[in-house]
């Protein structure tokens, strides 16, 4: 027992305390955050973009046709541009999009922490796009249709009536979204960038004992992922008493 | 031409599936100010189609309608302005769930005709006070009855300071014994002058308030009159044969 024990200091002094490889995973943490911090916020301006042009087309598509004019033409194609980005995105492996955005899009850029935001910007943008017009569409039309009778403009009736009850809808799945988001940046390494899960590799490389590195970089996701989980359930719950 | 009617509607045409289906066919009417029109018919002739094109709810295909004076149907018109004076009272309520019977009925007199808060409170509270509801202000929608739901939808409506009201069957989702409360708001309405449209199933109200009835068949106008015309006096088959099945 007593010698398990010293076998247990030794490995861990050899993993993270020689030669201070502690940091390692301190600054691949930090990188991780970064990432999934800002891919977050590119992700959800692309959805609401997203989202707002879908929905727009499909709640007032019968409009734009009997009303003729230049609205519809053009909304038809943005639309079609929002089904192609969506259709790409879902369809492939971020793994993929990573190394696209990496090795041919932004070839000729050094900084592989702003590729990885943008590359995983673009790939959040979609599924947060989803769930906002899921949240959108799920909303009776009967609601759509008093505020217009009232005399709100279309998106006057989006701001004041519709989006307040879409945003409490969907915050559960935003966040889960957030928590995916979170753990999909662990492929970062494949671009050579030193986040979490690579700093935990990198170490396990250099020592030959895989054990207490990567366990370690699992148990700190595993605890952020609880704590940000904890938070969104506090959220839900603030919510819903706001509303009685 | 353009007299002292209020809404008028030449030729009015609905058509789905490129003339396929007409869930209106060729409607022409004038509504006058002070007017309570009750539109009647069986289910599918397009009563619901016709009172959701009065405030463009439903785009018409075909013919226009002149709302004081103006070709609401032409797409210059900025429509929602005249949605402004046009209030609409739905089958289902339609209330905002998420927010209290009072802020229901201010939001539309706040964000649109930039009433201080203050004011377009005091007049709400008016305004419940009429259909019995101020002890409800603070509610929300789902702690209220259904009878108690619509009438706060009417009131909602009323904020705006609309010159007509259209109800396109306000009492179907409710259950009997509800529906008394609701229709004397609406009674209580036609005595005071508002102009009114309704599309309803009862034929009590229709003949006790309406100062004219329509009857409407397959996207037709088929008849229309005085409620004694048509409820003692019809002359077309198909109003006989309608109100020998709802009366
Ligand atoms: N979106 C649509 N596509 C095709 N047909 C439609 C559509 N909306 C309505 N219709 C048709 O138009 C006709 C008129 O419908 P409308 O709802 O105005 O009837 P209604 O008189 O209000 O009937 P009810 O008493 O059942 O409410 C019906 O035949 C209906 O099937
Ligand atoms: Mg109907």
């Amino acid at each position: 027992m007593a010698e398990y024990w010293q076998d247990l200091q030794n490995q861990f002094r050899l993993n993270f305390i020689d030669d201070d490889r502690w940091q390692w995973i301190v600054r691949g943490l930090g990188s991780t955050i970064v990432i999934t911090f800002f891919a977050l916020i590119l992700g959800v301006v692309i959805g609401v973009v997203i989202a707002s042009i879908r929905s727009t087309y499909d709640k007032n598509l019968e409009t734009y046709k009997l009303r003729g004019g230049i609205v519809y033409p053009i909304m038809r194609v943005f639309n079609a541009i929002c089904n192609i980005y969506l259709t790409i995105v879902r369809g492939t492996p971020v793994v993929v999009q990573l190394l696209i955005a990496y090795f041919i899009i932004f070839a000729s850029s050094r900084n592989g922490i702003m590729v990885a935001v943008i590359a995983f910007g673009i790939n959040s943008g979609a599924y947060v796009a989803e769930i906002l017009r899921g949240g959108i569409m799920s909303i009776d039309h009967g609601q759509f249709e008093a505020g217009r009778s009232l005399g709100f403009n279309y998106l006057q009736t989006m701001r004041f009536i519709v989006i307040p009850q879409v945003f409490k809808n969907v915050l559960p799945s935003l966040c889960n979204e957030f928590i995916t988001l979170l753990k999909e940046t662990s492929i970062a390494g494949y671009v050579g960038i030193v986040d979490l899960t690579k700093a935990g590799d990198l170490i396990r490389g250099r020592t030959f004992s895989p054990f207490m590195p990567l366990i370690a970089v699992a148990l700190i996701y595993l605890v952020i992922v609880l704590i940000l989980t904890r938070l969104v359930h506090r959220l839900e719950r603030r919510l819903r008493s706001n509303e009685r | 031409m353009s007299g002292n009617h209020l809404i008028e509607i030449d030729n009015l045409q609905k058509y789905y599936k490129g003339g396929e289906i007409k869930a209106l066919d060729g409607i022409t009417n004038n509504i006058s100010k002070g007017e309570v029109v009750v539109v009647i018919g069986p289910s599918g002739s397009g009563k619901s189609t016709l009172l959701r094109s009065l405030n463009l709810l439903e785009i018409p295909t075909g013919g226009s309608i002149r709302f004081d004076g103006v070709d609401i149907t032409d797409r210059h018109t900025n429509i929602d302005l005249h949605r402004r004076r046009m209030g609409m009272v739905f089958q289902h309520f339609n209330l905002f769930p998420n927010m209290t019977v009072l802020r229901n009925m201010t939001l539309g007199p706040t964000q649109l005709l930039k009433q201080p808060v203050e004011e377009a409170e005091q007049y709400a509270m008016e305004l419940l006070q009429t259909v019995n509801l101020a002890d409800r202000a603070a509610a929300y929608p789902d702690q209220l009855s259904g009878g108690q739901k619509q009438r706060v939808a009417i009131v909602r409506a009323l904020c705006m300071h609309p010159e007509v009201m259209l109800f396109d069957e306000p009492t179907s989702a409710l259950d009997p014994e509800m529906v008394g409360e609701v229709l004397d708001v609406m009674k209580g309405l036609a005595e005071h002058g508002m102009t009114m449209v309704v599309v309803t199933h009862e034929m009590g109200f229709a003949r006790e308030v309406a100062s004219r009835v329509i009857f409407m068949d397959a996207g037709k106008i088929i008849e229309e009159g005085t409620p004694s015309d048509i409820f003692d006096h019809p002359k077309s088959d198909r109003l006989q044969s309608f109100l020998a099945k709802v009366l």
